[in-house]
């Protein structure tokens, strides 16, 4: 196996606060390998875009890396001077986020902003980057590609924002793209058009993809790999397939519960009863026992690392008393 | 069964012209958008039509005239036997409106702030006359009964909105909803702002209120899994007209119209997944100048000269309506087939 692309290792992120420190990423690892989609997903609040905000160098003060590492290609990115992030950013790591009107400067042209990106990364003359900006603008698809060039960002409809948008991101050849909910303020045709050219685009400049969503399905279709995330926690991380037809944690089994399905009719929807803890007020032990229907006193005092459960890891005391097999079985009849 | 909701050919447009003094000096034309152009549907009593679309499709007008908070610009509203259009000139208005409440997408921006959950809640009962103001024990027994049929505690109307999570906000706007012992509730996107699990919540939610209290639901939302979920009626709309109206069972079965057929191609679905799908290409028109005939034609693989001219309406067809001439036709494949492919 190849070396991974991005390690993350214990990462704590920090808020201090006036009232004490909140802690919204909580001992969160995880890899990701050359040409691999990681889907990461969790509710509101679960610390998914702050894991994507850490990686690319962008956490808002005064959140801050209190603890753990991370490493891109073997070399630490985490404690990188402020000029020397910025290298990187763009270059080796390329952003796409939600709201592709407010990714772009509504008061520079399309064109110039490409350009500007191509330059500042990649050694090429500004005819160059100009042919470079108009490839990459047919490569994600839009029409008229010379013409739109010089079009401000508000004429373009957001479903061609966002295309401009993964134009930028991929503009100086990134080994690792960060898609935080690139989906999620678009409508479903279109968001069916941007994933599908999300994944070819990667797929053929061999790009790494974190992709962050709350959308389950999104997560099925691209990723290789999905992490599940809980209250700035790993819950469980594993094969696309296999977390979502053999969760190894309640909080996954619950989550898949809750999602209506369109190839089979229930009268009631799986409820996770109460909700997501503050980070105020995040409980000792397992961060999900408050809700978890399998709770015992382990999980109350204890907080469980990531376990191995079969080909998934789950941080869940069930996946180490019961065999692997056992847990999603013992799982399944709760559902 | 007769139907409670019935709806004639709903229009509305809205005018975005430019100000008067542009249109002076700029001799800018007046321009008028076609939100809902044409729409009509039935709703049972105690069962659920849901509408669908993407954004711009006209749903959210199509709620805010039921329940009167836009005027109809042409066709009507018939809500158990009565023209509302009429009964909100008169002196029923008040007993109408009572009759029927909506709950809105956005749990944040459709409570007070500054109001106590109590206050919110009780508003209703206070305005329609149902509780009398002069009787405090009356009226927070009235608000308890409500909060715990929703699924709170009776101790948190003494709280503000912002001491709550989504879900429970949304659980406050269905109290309030309720509150009047509607008939008719319209929900606008009640889940689409919440998580999945809160979703799952208010959705159950939803389903048992209507299973005790026999309430008949416009739910509308872009989500087709959520719709399918909660459903017995589905329409589609496209660009301010329903172009398929049909059951639920029928229309997730054997789509017609080829805009539904893509809608529910576009759909990522956990389980689904392998599948191979054919995205919609192009995106929505824009509104102000929708195109000629159809208006899913310069997106839809089977238009010919005679949807680019002439503008379906909707037929009954194969136990649907749909509105669509290649449909009509019969040019287009089987649509079982098509979903196996």
């Amino acid at each position: 196996m190849p070396p991974p692309l991005l390690e993350v290792r214990h990462l704590r992120v920090e808020f201090p606060t006036r009232r004490g420190t909140l802690v919204a990423l909580d001992d969160v690892s995880f890899d990701i390998a050359p040409g691999e989609v990681l889907g990461v997903v969790g509710e509101s609040g679960a610390g998914k875009s702050l894991t994507g905000a850490a990686i690319i160098g962008l956490l808002e003060p005064p959140g801050r890396i209190a603890a753990g590492e991370i490493l891109l290609d073997g070399e630490r990115i985490d404690n990188l001077p402020y000029a020397a992030m910025r290298r990187i950013r763009g270059r080796k790591i390329g952003a796409i986020f939600q709201d592709p009107l407010t990714s772009l400067n509504p008061l520079y042209t399309v064109g110039r902003q490409l350009i500007e990106t191509i330059r500042t990364h990649l050694p090429l003359s500004a005819a160059q980057a100009r042919a470079r900006a108009i490839q990459l603008l047919q490569d994600t698809g839009i029409p008229a590609a010379e013409a739109r060039l010089d079009h401000y960002p508000h004429q373009f409809s957001g479903g061609m924002r966002q295309r401009v948008v993964i134009a930028l991101a991929l503009a100086a050849e990134p080994r690792l793209i960060v898609a935080d909910e690139p989906t999620t303020a678009l409508d479903v045709s279109i968001q069916a058009q941007i994933i599908a050219l999300l994944k070819r685009l990667c797929r053929e400049h061999g790009a790494s993809v974190m992709l962050v969503t709350h959308d389950m399905g999104v997560i099925a279709e691209t990723c290789d790999r999905v992490a599940v995330m809980y209250a700035g926690r790993m819950a469980e991380i594993g094969p696309v397939q296999q977390v979502i037809h053999h969760p190894a944690h309640p909080y996954t089994v619950g989550l898949m519960g809750a999602i209506p399905a369109m190839d089979e009719d229930r009268e009631r929807l799986t409820q996770i009863d109460g909700a997501m803890p503050r980070l105020n007020a995040i409980p000792p032990g397992c961060a999900f026992n408050p809700r978890c229907p399998h709770v015992f006193e382990r999980c109350r005092q204890e907080r469980p690392d990531l376990l191995s459960s079969g080909s998934t890891r789950a941080a869940c005391w069930l996946a180490e008393t019961v065999s692997a097999g056992g847990a999603a079985t013992a799982l399944g009849g709760a559902r | 069964m007769s139907a409670l909701v019935q709806v004639h050919d709903l229009a509305r447009t809205f005018d975005v012209s430019a100000p008067w003094l542009n249109r002076v000096i700029e001799r800018k034309p007046r321009q008028w958008v076609h939100a809902v152009d044409g729409v009509s549907f039935a709703i049972e009593r105690g069962q659920t039509l849901a509408l669908v679309g993407e954004s711009g499709c006209g749903k959210s007008t199509v709620a805010r005239m039921l329940v009167g908070l836009y005027a109809p610009t042409r066709g009507q509203v018939i809500f158990d036997g009565v023209d509302t259009r009429q009964a909100y000139a008169g002196r029923d208005a008040q007993a109408l409106r009572r009759r029927m409440q909506m709950i809105f997408q956005d749990p944040y921006a459709s409570l007070n702030p500054r109001w106590k959950v109590c206050d919110i809640v009780a508003e209703p009962l206070v305005e329609h006359g149902l509780v009398s103001a002069s009787d405090p024990g009356a009226l927070a027994e009235r608000v308890a009964q409500l909060l715990q049929s929703v699924g709170l505690a009776a101790a948190d109307s003494e709280k503000f909105p912002h001491q709550f999570s989504g879900g429970q906000r949304q659980r406050i706007s269905i109290a309030r909803a309720l509150a009047t012992q509607p008939d008719f509730l319209v929900c606008d996107e009640p889940t689409s702002a919440l998580d999945v699990s809160v979703q799952a919540q208010v959705l159950n939610l939803m389903k048992d209120l209507q299973r005790s209290r026999g309430l008949t639901y416009l739910f509308i939302s872009h989500n087709l899994a959520v719709v399918r979920h909660v459903s017995d009626q589905v329409g589609v709309m496209y660009l301010g007209r329903l172009v398929e109206l049909a059951d639920k069972a029928h229309l997730f079965a054997s789509p017609h119209h080829p805009y539904t057929r893509m809608l529910l191609d576009a759909i990522p679905d956990v389980r689904m997944s392998g599948r191979s799908r054919m995205p919609i290409q192009g995106e929505v028109p824009n509104p102000l100048a929708p195109p000629s005939g159809c208006a899913f034609h310069p997106r839809c693989p089977h238009a010919n000269a005679r949807c680019r001219a002439e503008r379906p309406v909707l037929k009954a067809m194969q136990g649907a309506q749909v509105a669509c001439h290649a449909v009509e036709e019969g040019r287009l494949a089987a649509p079982l087939a098509a979903l196996a492919t």
